[in-house]
């Protein structure tokens, strides 16, 4: 992988003109079907007017990724669906004006599960990404395009965006670098929702200052968005501090991944302050139910607007039920039409009560679970996902591919960060730890992945 | 109407605002080119978000605190799920189970009296775009969608089922208009303005649903033709169903549209893209700003004014015509002004389909103040005067130069005087039969005044001056 350290060095010494073509070539070649869209010209374009001293900012030649259900003016936006295959956004999300702002080159729009909406990549419209490790599996999702291209060194970083676990499932399955931001923390203006009260848009990176960096750039205030917290974020090294952790106990995986994240809690030894504890989560055993309720019952209206009407596909005319159901029912995969029609149901009348109330009584509870948490401990950790990553294919049983997310959803439901880093391997897969904090506590959280980045490199167990 | 029972929802545009109600969009779409006054916001472009105008919310408050409704302390804006050409994002911001107000009441003057009407709940919501078909709706063979309307912001205020007829439900329209434009965040005249979903009840029948009724006298006449359809019915023994009805406003009847059964199903649920609002702060500044309403200006003028309520009544039914009345007053006798403007201004106006807003452009008060007191100084007569209004009314101009061409300023009481002295002398004929008896030969001597003075005497003034020199 290339950080942006190593990427300073060589544009010192080549071109960055010549250093993006090299990376333009290898996108060619890939296997990984990790884009959807290369903006190579506009990415040439920039590279050379870095070389001529003209790109200035914290990200000036930094070729970043940006997942594909982020808008970019001028440059399709697909959310990987048919739906939306050829639609061309009139605006730049607040995120993509804040890289421009800081001199990125945006390289291309990468590959993602349609809508956000899968843990693989394997609902999207333009197929399935390959894991850099072993292209018979996936990438993870649903922001696995972003997270190959790091991986793959097909950009330097990358955004995705995080539902219920999409950039830290394919930051564990790629093994880099991901985080989900506080909610509130980074402006949601142009991304296309799936789940608005559980997203955010985060960083994906080779290494945890990269990823401390891609978040100074695009956190911050931003007016269009209602739910902005109207804070900016500043990255502070806090290299000697020692942290209380807890692991939480619901937070598991199967025994492969489990041998892995004991080693870990082995290394943390002498590292932290006091024991490490175990804190018991009640409420996680409704969370993943609860999730699944709320971000589907969200999606069923966000998805709406797609009736071919104003943009997107479209049909032959026709009477109007007529025409947008035919729109819909060519323009959705199977997936999202699953999820449109269990959030229907969940929001009906007489089902609400039952469902979606029920469901944010749980987001409730844990909040409160991890507010209790926090009381004691500075951060949590946990395996990031459950298993090693999939043999494409793997999860045909929609349930199956839902359960993935067990150790992922709780922190969308409460609006906490969390990242995930790459801590070693198994059988030659990477496999990710996650680590979680309180409300706006990135600073503590980044530090103390960059304090198990030194151990890990230390001890070599990082290594394949 | 003892068996009746009548209930409205009134979609009320804040048509004064200058930006939409989630973006920063112009509202005044009437005369622009369509699709012009929107972005990605308003058109529900994937990834843009709504962003509250609080200068909406605000003009929300102000009404409901003129409805005397409370407004609660907490308010959330939900999203009513539907699929409709003119509704961008699939679905409507609106408001659910935490309206902006409840409660309240418009107070409507009927033949037995004063009767409160209560209102249920008042709630923000946006308004979704408009369909256009060239030609006519049944002969185009495709709908036209101008978004120019979609996102402006829309009050909907539901009263309770507490009136007996469709009188009662046009004088409730007709007042709460009235409170709306004094607030000044509504205009009336625009088409679209008020949209009324009527409901109606007769005993023993269900309850049908009147949707989308564009003017007063509709709202009056397809409640008319309910009742009529509805008694009928029940009259025969039929079942009265419970179902939505359309009014087609050419022909003035209703026609079903749908019934209970195939009511739609909205799936409301808290819009996850906006924050609740809290009202307490917004209520204490909206509070300092809310102008005198019709109720006490009307109380105001019968005190300060010493006029009688059948003008006060009148006057404050539009605050520019109230305000018109104010400035006219403080410069001459208030009763006075108070006739002109009310018994005259106003029906020249009403007459020329304009209202006070046109009228004071027209004739200003000051204007009419002068025109006045020069009928106070007996310079002009009360027939002079109304010629000038309308003059001015039609050709405009300045009122001393309508005078002066028209020749109407009043000739001198002497000189009135010298006249009927000279009718007098000039007509011992007429002289001789009035004091005969023949009372009516005075008119013939006021005519003589007439004629010389081409009509510019007051022939009440000269017979009263002609009989007194008669009887001497
Ligand atoms: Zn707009």
């Amino acid at each position: 992988m290339i950080g942006v350290a190593e990427w300073k060095e060589r544009v010192e010494s080549e071109k960055c003109y010549d250093l993006v073509s090299e990376m333009l070539e290898r996108i060619e070649r890939s296997r990984l079907n990790a884009y959807i869209t290369v903006i190579e010209n506009e990415a040439l374009r920039k590279a050379e007017e870095y070389d001529k001293g003209e790109l200035k900012g914290k990200l000036a030649g930094i070729p970043v990724a940006i997942k594909d259900n982020i808008t970019t003016k001028g440059i399709r936006t697909t959310c990987a669906s048919r739906i939306l295959h050829d639609y061309v956004p009139p605006f730049d999300a607040h995120v993509v004006e804040r890289l421009k702002a800081e001199g990125a080159i945006i390289i291309g729009k990468t590959n993602m599960d349609e809508f956000a909406m899968g843990t693989t990549t394997e609902t999207s419209f333009f197929g399935v990404v390959r894991n850099p490790y072993d292209e018979d599996r996936v990438a993870g999702g649903s922001s696995g395009g972003s997270g190959a291209v790091v991986a793959g060194e097909e950009a330097v970083m990358s955004l995705g965006s995080d539902t219920g676990g999409s950039i830290r499932c394919p930051a564990s399955f790629c093994g880099v670098y991901g985080l989900k931001p506080t909610y509130g923390l980074v402006s949601r203006y142009g991304l296309i929702p799936y789940a608005n009260s559980l997203e955010q848009i985060g960083p994906m990176a080779s290494s945890v200052e990269d990823l401390a960096l891609l978040l100074e750039v695009i956190a911050g205030k931003d007016a269009r968005d209602s739910t902005n917290a109207g804070r900016s974020f500043e990255f502070k090294g806090q290299t000697e501090k020692k942290f209380k952790i807890g692991v939480v106990k619901e937070m598991g995986g199967n025994d492969e991944v489990m041998g892995r994240f004991s080693e870990v809690l082995e290394m943390l030894n002498g590292l932290t302050d006091g024991e490490v504890v175990e804190v018991s989560m009640p409420s996680f055993r409704y969370a993943l139910a609860a999730y699944y309720v709320i971000a589907m019952s969200e999606a069923s209206s966000n998805l709406a607007r797609y009736d071919g009407v104003r943009y997107g596909l479209a049909s032959e005319l026709d009477s109007w039920s007529r025409y947008f159901s035919k729109v819909r029912a060519e323009g959705f995969g199977e997936e999202v039409k699953r999820r449109i029609m269990l959030g229907s149901y969940a929001l009906s009348a007489g089902y609400y009560g039952k469902y979606y109330l029920k469901a944010l009584k749980v987001r409730t509870l844990v909040r409160r679970d991890f507010q209790k948490a926090f009381s004691q401990v500075d951060v949590l950790i946990s395996p990031t996902m459950p298993s090693l990553p999939f043999r494409i294919g793997e999860l045909a049983d929609p349930l199956t591919m839902y359960k993935a997310d067990v150790n992922t959803v709780a922190i969308n439901l409460a609006g906490i960060p969390a990242l995930s880093m790459p801590a070693g391997f198994v059988k030659g897969l990477p496999v990710g730890l996650q680590i979680m904090g309180d409300y706006f506590s990135e600073n503590t959280i980044l530090n103390f992945a960059l304090m198990l980045e030194k151990r890990f490199s230390e001890t070599g167990l990082i290594e394949d | 109407m003892d068996d009746v029972i009548i209930g409205l929802e009134v979609h009320v545009q804040l048509n004064r605002l200058k930006t939409k109600l989630f973006c920063s969009c112009p509202i005044n779409y009437h005369d622009s080119e369509p699709n012009t006054h929107v972005c990605p916001v308003c058109l529900g472009m994937p990834g843009a978000m709504p962003v509250i105008n609080k200068e909406a919310v605000k003009a929300a408050i102000k009404i409901a605190l003129a409805l005397n409704a409370e407004v609660q302390p907490f308010t959330v804006f939900d999203r009513k799920n539907y699929f409709y050409p003119d509704l961008p994002k699939g679905f409507q911001i609106s408001q659910y189970d935490r309206p902006l107000a409840l409660g309240g009441y418009v107070t409507i003057e009927t033949e037995d009296g004063e009767k409160k009407i209560a209102l249920k709940r008042i709630h923000m919501e946006e308004d979704p775009g408009k369909l256009s078909y060239k030609g006519s709706i049944t002969l185009a063979k495709y709908s036209l969608i101008d978004y120019n309307r979609s996102g402006v912001p829309l009050l909907e205020i539901v009263t309770e089922p507490v009136m007996s007829s469709p009188k009662e439900a046009r004088l409730f329209l007709n007042k709460l208009r009235i409170i709306l434009e004094y607030l000044e965040v509504f205009d009336g005249n625009l088409e679209g303005a008020m949209r009324v979903d009527a409901n109606i009840s007769l005993k023993g029948g269900g309850r049908v649903e009147i949707k989308n009724i564009s003017s007063f006298k509709g709202v009056e006449r397809a409640l008319s033709y309910e009742i009529t359809r509805q008694r009928n019915l029940l009259r025969r023994g039929r079942v009265v169903l419970r179902e939505t009805r359309h009014f087609d406003e050419v022909n003035n009847i209703t026609v079903s549209l749908r019934s209970k059964e195939e009511e739609q199903d909205y799936r409301y649920f808290p819009e996850p893209d906006l924050v609740p609002i809290h009202t307490s702060e917004l209520v204490d500044e909206v509070k300092d700003l809310l102008p005198e309403m019709p109720e006490e200006k009307r109380q105001r003028f019968i005190q300060q004014y010493e006029i009688g309520d059948n003008f006060a009544k009148v006057l404050v039914l539009d605050p520019k015509m109230a305000d018109y009345f104010e400035e006219v007053a403080l410069q001459l006798d208030a009763k006075l002004a108070a006739s002109w403007i009310v018994d005259v201004l106003r029906g020249e106006l009403n007459y020329r389909g304009w209202d006070f807003r046109v009228g004071w452009e027209k004739l200003r008060p000051e204007e009419m103040i002068r025109l006045l007191k020069y009928f106070v100084e007996e310079k002009i007569t009360e027939k002079g005067v109304v010629e000038v209004i309308r003059t001015k009314l039609d050709e405009g101009g300045d009122i001393d130069a309508i005078i002066q061409s028209k020749g109407l300023f009043a000739i001198p009481k002497t000189e009135i005087e010298r006249l009927c002295r000279e009718a007098i002398e000039k007509n011992p004929k007429a002289v001789e039969d009035y004091k005969a008896g023949k009372k009516q030969a005075a008119n013939y001597l006021v005519g003589y005044v007439m004629k010389v003075t081409r009509g510019r005497a007051d022939p009440a003034e000269t017979a009263k001056i002609i009989r007194e020199m008669l009887s001497n």
